[in-house]
């Protein structure tokens, strides 16, 4: 199965509407919000840390000199950055336990 | 960006009170942690995949030893970043090729 914001969303709807008065709608906004603020820190190449779950690193490889598969006719690759997800002790523990 | 300044953030923006804002980011990670945890696929449109990948277990060695050790079977997630967030982290508005 694929997990999907619509699974975030009814199980935040289902958790919220007896704590505060929230509409799927709303529900909808925050999960959104949500991935928008985590892409606006790795944007700004700020790495995030959510403990417990794990850390988004932003990191930049070099320029390199590669190859079209095509053609075979050399090309640089420009440097470029890229994200990357560290699972943090406590999820891995929780993923490889009981099985 | 740390959980919290997430947090603070989010009530900020839409509004709501922190505590509030709490509940919303602490169940969001639930799901995805769950869903690792089952062994789900995870896709977020415009962010990110992740995918539960497996891997065997091996003898290796202990680099400061030397010593053999027997490294278990484990499962660890995999993330794919989203195309709008690639494009995003390499400078905005650039077309992706």
């Amino acid at each position: 199965m694929t997990v999907t914001k619509a699974h975030i969303v009814d199980r935040l709807h289902a958790e919220l509407h007896q704590v505060a008065k929230v509409t799927k709608n709303d529900c909808a906004r925050f999960v959104e919000t949500i991935f928008e603020l985590l892409k606006g820190s790795l944007a700004q190449g700020e790495d995030v840390l959510i403990s417990g779950f794990g850390k988004f690193c932003i990191r930049t490889k070099n320029e390199r000199r590669g190859r079209n598969p095509q053609t075979g006719e050399s090309i640089i690759l420009p440097s470029r950055k890229v994200v990357t997800f560290k699972c943090s002790g406590i999820l891995k523990k929780r993923m490889n336990h009981g099985r | 960006m740390t959980k919290s300044q997430l947090i603070t953030m989010l009530a900020k923006t839409e509004g709501i009170s922190v505590r509030v804002a709490e509940i919303i980011v602490d169940t969001t990670f639930k799901v995805l942690e769950e869903a690792m945890i089952k062994g789900d696929r995870i896709e977020i449109r415009g962010f990110g995949s992740f995918k539960v990948k497996s891997y065997d277990g091996y003898k290796g060695r202990n680099p400061r030893t030397g010593a053999l050790i027997e490294v278990e079977p484990k499962r660890l997630p995999f993330f794919k970043v989203g195309k709008d967030l690639q494009r995003l982290v390499n400078g905005g508005d650039k077309p992706m090729e």
